[in-house]
């Protein structure tokens, strides 16, 4: 555990990536197997299931210290994370004994031992272990327990590093860190084995991403070079049948095969050796449903066949990467699209089709299709390079996502706490109104869009002009207009206002604006109905 | 016997201000961080050392008058002493004895050794008013050793990769103090930011043995950046992001306060590390100090007032809150 703490402080004490590489390199060229793998699953973002509440975390530091559950809660105000304000605040009473277990012995020999033990006996091993800890280890346990440990590396700074140790291609390693795994001392051997022993038939390719293109797509040159779709507003997968097996992964790599079983009945369809990217998209009548109504599905395990006939999915494909058991990515992206349209002009049927193609000869006609986006129900269009092969992650230059300007409302500015993590000691997090009946009702939740000057001047401005506070809540004066934008919106019953929106953020800071001259809930209702063609095009 | 006015801490039956933030007639003054030591008053009280550095920051014109620590002065109908306080050079607690009985006032103050101070030394009173700029029991201090430990295995590390350390700190105070640590356990020259040189020599004057410094601007230039590969250098906040670093070279920067203590703060302001020493009480020993006093009314200011207060009233004290027009952040000067 000791050596695993170092490296978390290395890692979280430099914003170099040559040194957090450094540092992972040496980690994995010293830990035990068994401790490596472990590293690999949290440093790769991969989380245990939450063991315990911070709610319990709270009561038991309240019991080991004294110190009354207010005064923890005012810690935690400024702290902005619990298991942090908790390993902090237990300093005031223990002294540390010597721990010699490691990180594989404490994850599997005790973390993971507490699930399903009465409160009571829980209780009394977390206490005995904080004595057995320095801070930072408790505080590394403490964030295992709440199911919440993250270390700030990238998934691609990782597999350098494995990569590095193993001297293998990243490309092999990212492959062989997807899918399901469990952490152990032979997995580990696995991953910087030299050979390719990929017999995982389930493991998908690590997904291409695109990046935001906020240029003039003029300079991208002759819209021939370019295949153009639209961009659906689903889930991105990779659907995979390999022997007799179908697997369906999600972009962020939980396997949701049987979320949607009629996507796993269509696959049964496919030839062996296939793997198709994609989207899932709940699509009723010919169009696309909004995201809220395929969140109903991915919320939901149980009655999924009823749900199915309510919002109906299908798997809107727009790549292939293996074709009778051979890797194609690297094959120029036009050449997989016909291959694509053959395979599912013989198999596919009414779930899994192609994403249609948009065919006009210039960028203006193009931006005329993306501006009627919205009435279609999609967030704009993708253009990806025909030349280009799959590549691994965030490679700007083949792919693009070219969205519509987001949704945007002026609001009011209502309440205001302090971020979390590193933006704990600023009031960074806050709720805007809009005007209903003379008064001003919560609509949104938002946390981005400021510059850190901006961040710093409202800071200032909501401390001097704090209402009321209700913990870490500040009621502020209803003075700032900021105009926030949206990806989307939708009924809901659960939020005051009645309506919930997709992606809040500040785009302006509306300082020329008076309150009264935000917009009214009416307003913002407005945007809700599926709305003629045309009036996408002002949005 | 002390009230609350728009230019601070007013004794009325003494006729005189404490710290205020706005020209009075006659100012006390414990120490002489910015926001206790305020220009434009007409009469300055404070002890010799305090008044060498404020001299230099407020002009050397300034009406002042010194007073040791331990001696009584009758200011108007009170009687005032000023005692150690442990901050930084010539810190003060000032003490006022009336007929309503003796307040406390402890300006900031610190229990942690500290080379380049005389340490605080408790005075028992009726009402002590205690800083609580780490006010919260998440703020603990480690021993300095264990921090010089850290200081110097990062230092050690950098110099290994060819980076030059640089440790932004307080100019007054904090730069002096682990510049003194520092000394006792490396025979490494330290470099400073011109900035930061008056007070070392201020300090000097005061009779405060402190190892030579080598300024950063004579030893520097753009022909030779290696001289700062592997060196340490002390700096004020001010100089972080400005074009003076750049004759630094590659750097691993730091901060070293109290804030550190709370990884969001060292993250939220990207300094590579942060070295949890600060000037201040930490909490277990605003309890300690407040227990000393042996004080039945506890007032507190600056940082983390309002919790503290509340505390001490859940132990059985009278306890309250006094405002300053200083809502910076916690622990600046």
């Amino acid at each position: 555990m000791r050596q695993f703490a170092a490296l978390y402080d290395e890692i979280d004490s430099t914003t170099s990536t040559n040194a957090k590489v450094a540092a992972m390199v040496r980690y994995f060229g010293s830990a035990p197997r068994a401790d490596a793998a472990w590293a690999v699953y949290f440093l790769t973002g991969r989380r245990l299931k939450r063991l315990l509440q911070y709610s319990l975390i709270h009561e038991w530091t309240m019991a080991a210290t004294g110190i009354e559950g207010w005064l923890i809660e005012e810690c935690y105000s400024v702290v902005g994370d619990g298991a942090e304000t908790a390993a902090l605040v237990l300093d005031q009473v223990l002294t540390v004994a010597e721990n010699p277990l490691s990180l594989a012995e404490w994850v599997e020999g005790r973390v993971l031992t507490l699930r399903g033990m009465d409160p009571a006996t829980q209780q009394a091993r977390v206490t005995a272990w904080w004595r057995s800890l320095e801070r930072l280890e408790r505080f590394i346990l403490l964030k295992l327990l709440t199911g919440e440990f993250r270390v700030g590396v990238s998934q691609t700074l990782v597999v350098r590093a494995l990569a590095q140790s193993a001297s293998l291609e990243p490309p092999i390693v990212a492959a062989r860190l997807m899918g399901e795994w469990t952490p152990s001392a032979d997995w580990f051997e696995r991953v910087l084995s030299p050979e390719h022993t990929d017999d995982d038939r389930s493991r998908p390719y690590p997904f291409c991403l695109a990046a935001p293109f906020e240029g003039d797509v003029v300079e991208l040159g002759d819209p021939r070079d370019w295949q153009i779709e639209w961009k659906w507003d689903g889930i991105r997968a990779q659907l995979i049948r390999r022997g007799d097996a179908i697997h369906l992964w999600s972009r962020g790599e939980e396997l949701i095969t049987h979320r949607f079983p009629e996507i796993s009945a269509a696959a049964t369809h496919l030839p062996e050796g296939t793997v198709l990217d994609g989207e899932v998209l709940a699509f009723k009548d010919g169009r696309p449903l909004p995201f809220s109504a395929l969140q109903q599905r991915i919320g939901r395990q149980k009655q999924v066949a009823q749900m199915s006939r309510a919002v109906p999915v299908v798997f809107m494909t727009y790549d292939l990467l293996e074709s009778g058991g051979v890797d194609i990515r690297p094959r120029p992206l036009a050449k997989r699209r016909t291959a694509l349209e053959s395979l599912l002009g013989a198999v596919g049927g009414g779930v899994l089709r192609p994403s249609a193609l948009l065919h006009d000869a210039d960028w203006g006609a193009l931006a005329d299709q993306r501006s009627r986006s919205r009435s279609l129900g999609v967030e704009g269009l993708m253009i990806k390079r025909r030349d280009s092969p799959y590549g691994v992650g965030r490679k700007r230059g083949d792919w693009w996502k070219w969205k519509i300007d987001p949704y945007s409302v002026d609001a009011v500015l209502i309440y205001a706490q302090p971020g979390s993590g590193k933006r704990a000691s600023l009031l960074t997090d806050y709720t805007f109104g809009v005007w209903h009946e003379g008064a001003l009702v919560p609509f949104a939740k938002a946390y981005s869009g400021l510059s850190n000057e901006e961040i710093a001047e409202m800071d200032k401005w909501i401390r001097r002009h704090t209402r009321e506070r209700f913990g870490p809540v500040r009621h502020v004066e209803p003075v700032q207009v900021f105009e926030l934008g949206f990806e989307g919106i939708a009924e809901s019953a659960r939020h005051k206002s009645g309506i919930a929106v997709r992606f809040p953020r500040m785009l302006r800071w509306r300082k020329d604006k008076k309150p009264e001259e935000a917009d009214t809930l009416e307003n913002v209702r407005r945007l809700i109905a599926p709305r003629p063609s045309g009036a996408a095009a002002q949005a | 016997m002390l009230k609350e006015t728009a230019q601070g801490l007013y004794c009325p039956a003494g006729d005189f201000h404490i710290d205020p933030w706005e020209p009075v007639e006659r100012a006390l003054i414990t120490h002489a961080h910015g926001d206790h030591a305020r220009p434009g008053s007409a009469a300055y009280l404070c002890t010799p050392h305090t008044a060498g550095l404020l001299r230099r920051r407020l002009g050397a014109d300034i009406t002042l008058q010194t007073i040791d620590y331990g001696v009584p002065l009758a200011v108007g109908g009170v009687n005032v002493s000023f005692h150690p306080a442990g901050h930084v050079l010539g810190s003060a607690q000032i003490r006022i004895d009336a007929s309503e009985g003796v307040w406390v006032v402890g300006g900031d103050y610190k229990r942690a050794p500290d080379p380049t101070c005389v340490p605080f030394e408790p005075v028992r009173c009726d009402t002590f008013i205690t800083e609580s700029t780490f006010g919260l029991p998440l703020y603990r201090w480690d021993d300095t050793a264990l921090v010089l430990r850290d200081i110097t295995s990062w230092w050690d590390a950098n110099r290994e990769a060819g980076r030059a350390s640089v440790i932004f700190c307080y100019t007054l105070g904090k730069a002096q103090r682990l510049l003194a640590e520092l000394s006792s356990v490396t025979d490494r020259p330290v470099y400073a930011h011109g900035m930061m040189l008056g007070m070392m020599d201020a300090y000097r004057e005061a009779g405060v043995s402190l190892p030579p410094v080598k300024p950063v601007i004579e030893a520097g230039g753009r022909s030779n950046r290696a001289t700062f590969a592997g060196e340490l250098v002390l700096a004020p906040l001010s100089a972080r992001g400005t074009p003076w670093m750049r004759r630094l070279g590659t750097i691993s920067d730091a901060f070293a306060s109290g804030l550190m203590r709370v990884r969001g703060v060292r993250r939220q302001r990207a300094y590579d590390r942060g070295f949890v020493i600060s000037d201040h009480a930490d909490w277990p020993a605003l309890l300690a100090t407040i227990a000393e006093t042996g004080a039945s009314r506890v007032l507190a200011t600056h940082g983390y007032a309002e919790p503290l207060a509340r505390h001490l009233r859940a132990q059985g004290l009278d306890s309250g809150v006094i405002r300053t027009a200083w809502e910076g952040e916690p622990g600046s000067e």
